[in-house]
């Protein structure tokens, strides 16, 4: 018993020495079909409300903060995530279309989808006959 | 400055971003010490522990699953998760990244001795589980009372 509330001290110490936590980068998973691109990220504990996606002409920036109800006097014991806010950004082409895209949270994962601009989309060429 | 979402490698960075993760993970990074049964940062799902005088809160960061499908027990004070995430299949699509968790995982963590596997709760939000576990009541601290 006395073991753990050292290691707890310790952790608690340890925390407050470090004013801020650098933001988690969440992982994603990044893929591209013919309608457009697609991102995935894990980012439990945040809720819709406190997810914030911005997308301008070259730049989409992900940004959550987990919101996790803990009691008061909650000492750490082990801690494997060290940060309550998600930060990720990447850049995008110009054939996608920002303001087109979609989002959808479902249990602390992101779906969002950026089109690409119609002329980009592939076209069936019809072939007549004379 | 930012990874462009279609490059494979990631802008510069990314990469020092990762390298920086990778070396914490490599080192180890905090005061807590290890359980033998401990599994090395970066392991899936990650977990945190906290404790109050009457009860130990775990919370399991482990987006997208269905709850139901967890095994979660706790024999004397090892608290064990076992389960699997399987992501959505996608088809037709060209990945330029792929870095989120698809299989079977099983993560064990040690409590204090004093949980009470009598009285656990979990709860499962926005990806997070929640577990709380009482501590027996000996544990406690108590006021004594002089006379």
């Amino acid at each position: 018993m006395s073991k753990t509330s050292d290691i707890s001290k310790q952790a608690a110490s340890n925390t407050q020495t470090k004013a801020v936590e650098p933001p988690i980068r969440p992982a994603v998973d990044i893929f591209e079909d013919e309608t457009g691109i697609t991102v995935r990220a894990d980012m439990p504990g945040v809720s819709h409300e406190r997810l914030d996606i911005q997308i301008d002409k070259d730049t989409l920036a992900i940004e959550g903060k987990a919101e996790i109800p803990m009691p008061e006097g909650l000492e750490a014991i082990h801690a494997d995530i060290r940060s309550t806010s998600y930060q990720r950004s990447f850049t995008i082409s110009h054939e996608l279309d920002g303001e087109k895209a979609d989002a959808m949270l479902k249990d602390g994962i992101l779906t969002l989808h950026i089109p690409k601009r119609e002329q980009y989309q592939p076209r069936k060429i019809e072939v007549r006959v004379s | 400055m930012f990874a462009s979402l279609r490059n494979f490698e990631g802008g510069l960075f990314d990469d020092f971003k990762r390298l920086e993760r990778e070396m914490d993970q490599l080192l180890g990074h905090g005061p807590w010490s290890g359980g033998i049964r401990a599994a090395a940062h970066g392991s899936y799902p990650p977990i945190n522990v906290g404790v109050t005088p009457e009860r130990i809160d775990v919370y399991l960061f482990i987006a997208g699953v269905d709850p139901k499908q967890l095994e979660i027990t706790l024999h004397q004070n090892l608290l064990t998760v076992k389960g699997e995430r399987r992501l959505q299949p996608v088809e037709g699509a060209e990945f330029y990244r792929r870095e989120r968790f698809d299989g079977e995982f099983h993560r064990a963590v040690n409590l204090p001795e004093d949980a009470d596997p009598e009285k656990v709760e979990a709860n499962y939000k926005d990806g997070v589980l929640h577990v709380a576990i009482e501590r027996r009541e000996t544990a406690k601290p108590r006021q004594i009372e002089v006379k």
